[in-house]
């Protein structure tokens, strides 16, 4: 993969917004904003702390991104929902999510800017031949089934339908401005089946993860039955679910 | 008259005066009120003629009036706790968008740049 620099060839005009979503990330947050900017130096890096007790907002200014601050925990769903509104108020052509643990290359974000040359929302994908990320068990099957069912949907191969690396287009940054859930799950797969049901196209790019710096996905058995059990309702109620009566609070932004 | 004749409208008794204290004080809501004086009302109404409790049961099929009771009541009490989670769902969705707006408000106020005032003497005096 060739790294481009600013400005990205053929868009000079699009303005980016990274949305960075940090709940105690003060270890890490300060290298992933670094890193964000010597790769992609054209974007604007926003991080929205989300109710963190360790500094975290005060580490990302330092750092130089611009920082939202919750004033309680909120979730990811909560988290990049903020980003989502900011970008379509202040007039973002583009918003890309990237987790703060430092797992996303953003080497990445030129291909998933590109890739939104024919589709709304571009998810960087683990699986799909870069990488080795494997997972086994309950949380593979449901990994499985939450694929094949965004696939049958979207029309197009999903394989990391739980990715958080993703860039959206402004179309899909008003959907996800109004209907980001904050709900189990809610921030990656309902957020997807959400664009896909009012006719976003998604699609994916294949992208390596690299392992987290802190923290590690639970891999136990009963842990992962559990996250099986709550992705097929997560699923299920995101295929049947009637959203925009939840957001009465946003009538004002339509107008 | 029995105990239960008398337990009831104490307890009846007992329950309007608190709600009606909370609504005094402005601790509840007239909209909440509302609901639990109609059941306050209808137990009131159970106690002073059993025998509506009796019909009912009759009519229902149903051969221990005490179990229709309990069973009215507890499905009253389901439907006022779904009533309840309804409205704290109600309640988060809106929390967090106030949470979300308030983080976007203060991230645009510290963009602005200190408001300079003028020193006190200075000040127009004119409002």
């Amino acid at each position: 993969m060739t790294i481009r620099v600013p400005p990205m060839p053929g868009r000079p005009h699009q303005r980016i917004l990274v949305v960075i979503p940090a709940w105690n990330e003060s270890g890490v947050i300060a290298d992933t904003i670094a890193e964000v900017r010597l790769a992609q130096p054209h974007v604007d890096i926003l991080v929205v702390d989300d109710g963190s007790g360790d500094g975290t907002a005060e580490v990302a200014i330092a750092a130089g991104a611009l920082v939202a601050r919750l004033p309680f925990n909120l979730g990811v769903g909560g988290a990049m929902r903020t980003g989502y509104r900011y970008a379509m108020r202040a007039g973002y052509d583009v918003v890309v999510q990237i987790d703060a643990d430092g797992q996303h290359d953003p080497r990445y974000l030129t291909d998933l800017v590109a890739g939104l040359d024919d589709s709304d929302v571009v998810v960087g994908a683990r699986f799909a031949g870069q990488g080795d990320y494997r997972a086994r068990g309950p949380r593979r099957w449901a990994m499985w089934l939450l694929a094949r069912v965004l696939t049958r949907l979207a029309g197009v191969r999903l394989t990391d339908v739980t990715s958080g690396f993703r860039a959206a287009n402004r179309r899909a940054v008003a959907v996800f401005a109004d209907h980001y859930p904050a709900e189990y799950l809610g921030d990656t797969v309902e957020s997807l089946v959400i664009a896909l049901r009012v006719g976003c196209r998604v699609t994916q790019i294949p992208v390596e993860m690299r392992p987290r710096t802190i923290g590690q996905a639970s891999q136990s058995p009963l842990r992962a039955t559990l996250y099986l059990a709550r992705a097929v309702v997560a699923l299920g109620l995101a295929l049947v679910r009637r959203w925009p009566a939840a957001t009465e609070t946003l009538g004002q932004e339509k107008s | 008259m029995n105990s239960t004749f008398t337990l009831g409208l104490i307890g009846g008794a007992i329950i309007l005066a608190v709600l009606f204290e909370m609504l005094r004080r402005q601790r509840l809501r007239e909209k909440y009120a509302v609901i639990w004086v109609v059941v306050v009302g209808f137990t009131i109404l159970l106690v002073v003629f059993p025998g509506i409790l009796t019909w009912a049961a009759n009519l229902l099929g149903v051969q221990v009036p005490a179990n229709l009771l309990f069973f009215g009541a507890s499905m009253l009490l389901l439907v006022l706790t779904i009533q309840l989670s309804y409205e704290i769902g109600r309640l988060e969705e809106r929390t967090r968008t106030l949470a979300e707006e308030v983080a976007l408000l203060r991230l645009h106020q510290e963009a602005q740049p200190p408001v300079v005032r003028p020193p006190r003497n200075e000040a127009p005096d004119d409002f």
